[in-house]
């Protein structure tokens, strides 16, 4: 595992050196980046110059909502945001190229980019997340301090999970990204909102099926201390960590099985 | 078979493919790319496998290697099941798909390098002195600190050659090698597949379009066509079977009417320069040499044997049956 995770660095490392060869065109792609996704945090602020609340949530606490679901999103795109690309790699034999190396296959197909660039929609959800955090009037606990890293790694490991599992359409229809494309922004985008506002479809959907409802709201009550108008057990608000290995390993099982019916059905 | 380092007992691959039958419907139906084959190969030899497009050759790599699993049949390659040890298989072969690359596109040959040893776990020094060798036959001195993506088509080749040799693979896999290789860089690579396969036993399968590769690497060839092997024999017996007929090449001293011999008609006639055919089941070349000298006088004469590619398509038109 700790081999496994070392080639992991020394793979992500050699793409991480090639981008930087070009310093000034990265930051500037960066800066980029940071600025483009703040404008889906002024959208939030433009919704609130016209409504005091969300459904009870005030700007600050919506702010936080986001913070937390912007930064775990960033870096999910950061680790596995070139699985855009896994239904190109398929087509081309790229895939096949991985299969004969003595590596996970997962491990490869995460590992084979890192696009540094991304790091802008990090910045920009960090900042987003300090300044909600010091103005939404947060009654301070070692817990509630606690929870905030610990939402953001397991938000992190959902997504993962999430667009893994999903890129592995690709295995079955190979021009299926825009459908997985659906999902991946369009789960980020609810998980900037109490998950109240939504019909109770795609309540159960963000809670049971995509877990996003464990990304950023339901830690965000916890955090908040808000009560829960959907009378969800307590214990959900401190699951996140669960729910994220649980969505991982589910993740890993999926791609497993996809990668057995590929080698069975053949390119 | 003294060592055999592949196995292949009865392989079969079906894939399911859909055909369109009017504007909707489908049919599924059942195609065998590789329809029961069997064949060993020795440790140490280098084996051509032929055929045209779609015959199943990649397919069939495809299941030595771990890619693919079988629908029926059993291998071995270097003592494992691929298809179910492909992980631990894959540290024991060298694969080179001709049309795609195994570097890193960004990277210098020597950074590719670097990562592969880590990721085949091939210790420093094992790793320089293999490097320090290939880098030396394939003369990859002058490129190796360059981005993969400026090199050219051959250097490239030359680069994922080595790739699929740094960690001491019993076998490798070559798909195309030569394609689209100029002669000089065609001739590189063979050399130095002849040379690692001299010294090190290894291994090689190579499935080409360019007969040259067989004719100069290859003591055994494999023909398969719509999934199944219609030759397995070395190249020397492909032509005495499919290929009985030869050609005298002749430079007579000067221009002359074409010859009249027993066992041989003229075929072509180029001022003093005149092509006889011949069958070598019948005749033999020194006595049709000893006749022409007998009618005329001889400056030089070469043999040409029938091209290659006209006996694989004889063996495609046959069938193999």
């Amino acid at each position: 595992m700790a081999e496994l995770g070392r080639i992991y660095l020394r793979l992500i490392g050699a793409r991480a050196r090639s981008q930087l060869e070009y310093r000034a065109s990265l930051v500037l792609q960066i800066f980029a980046s940071a600025l483009l996704t703040l404008l889906d945090f002024v959208m939030i602020l433009v919704l609130f110059e016209n409504v005091p609340e969300l459904d009870g949530w005030t700007v600050q606490q919506v702010a936080l909502l986001y913070g937390i679901a912007g930064i775990s999103f960033a870096l999910t795109d950061l680790i596995v945001g070139h699985l855009d690309l896994f239904p190109q790699m398929i087509r081309d034999g790229t895939f096949d190229q991985i299969l004969v190396r003595p590596l996970p296959s997962l491990l490869q197909v995460v590992a084979s980019d890192f696009s540094l660039r991304r790091i802008g929609k990090i910045l920009q959800a960090v900042a987003v997340l300090i300044v909600a955090l010091a103005a939404a009037d947060i009654e301070w606990t070692l817990g509630r301090a606690a929870m905030v890293p610990l939402a953001v790694v397991s938000g992190t490991l959902i997504y993962t999970g999430v667009w893994i599992a999903l890129a592995t359409i690709a295995f079955w229809i190979v021009d299926a990204i825009e459908f997985v494309n659906a999902f991946t922004y369009g789960g980020n985008f609810l998980s900037a909102y109490p998950i109240t506002i939504f019909g109770r479809w795609l309540r159960n959907l963000v809670l049971f099926v995509i877990p996003i409802a464990f990304v950023a709201y339901l830690p965000a009550l916890y955090i908040l201390d808000k009560p829960d108008e959907l009378g969800l057990p307590e214990a959900l608000q401190y699951a996140s960590p669960f729910v994220a290995v649980l969505t991982v390993l589910v993740a890993r099982l999926v791609w497993e099985n996809a990668v057995r019916h590929y080698r069975s059905a053949g390119g | 078979m003294a060592d055999p380092v592949i196995q292949v007992e009865d392989v079969e691959k079906r894939f399911v493919v859909r055909v369109k039958r009017g504007r909707l419907r489908r049919e599924r139906r059942e195609v065998a790319a590789v329809d029961r084959i069997a064949f060993e190969i020795e440790r140490g030899t280098i084996v051509g496998y032929l055929g045209p497009n779609g015959a199943g050759k990649s397919t069939t790599v495809k299941m030595l290697t771990g890619i693919l699993v079988p629908s029926g049949g059993r291998i071995r390659v270097a003592g494992l099941d691929p298809s179910r040890r492909r992980v631990e298989l894959a540290a024991k072969i060298g694969v080179v798909f001709g049309q795609r690359s195994q570097l890193w596109w960004d990277l210098p040959l020597r950074d590719s390098f670097e990562l592969l040893r880590h990721i085949y776990r091939v210790p420093p020094a094992r790793h320089r002195e293999n490097l320090d060798r290939f880098a030396d036959v394939l003369a990859l001195g002058p490129f190796i600190d360059t981005p993969v993506r400026q090199l050219s088509l051959g250097q490239r080749m030359r680069g994922e050659l080595t790739a699929a040799l740094l960690h001491d693979p019993e076998i490798v896999f070559l798909d195309e090698p030569t394609i689209g290789l100029d002669v000089v860089a065609k001739a590189a690579v063979r050399e130095f597949l002849s040379e690692v396969n001299r010294e090190r036993a290894v291994t090689v399968l190579l499935t080409t379009h360019d007969l040259a590769d067989i004719e100069r690497l290859c003591s055994r060839l494999l023909v398969i066509d719509h999934g199944r092997l219609i030759w397995d024999g070395g190249l020397e017996e492909l032509r005495r079977q499919h290929g009985p007929e030869r050609t005298l090449v002749v430079d007579l001293e000067e221009s002359a009417p074409p010859l009249e011999l027993d066992g041989a008609r003229v075929v072509k006639v180029d001022g003093p320069r005149q092509w006889l055919r011949f069958r070598r089941d019948e005749t033999s070349a020194s006595e049709l040499i000893a006749a022409v000298g007998a009618q005329a006088r001889l400056l030089d004469v070469a043999i040409e044997e029938t091209e290659i590619e006209e006996i694989v398509r004889r063996i495609y038109a046959a069938g193999g049956r």
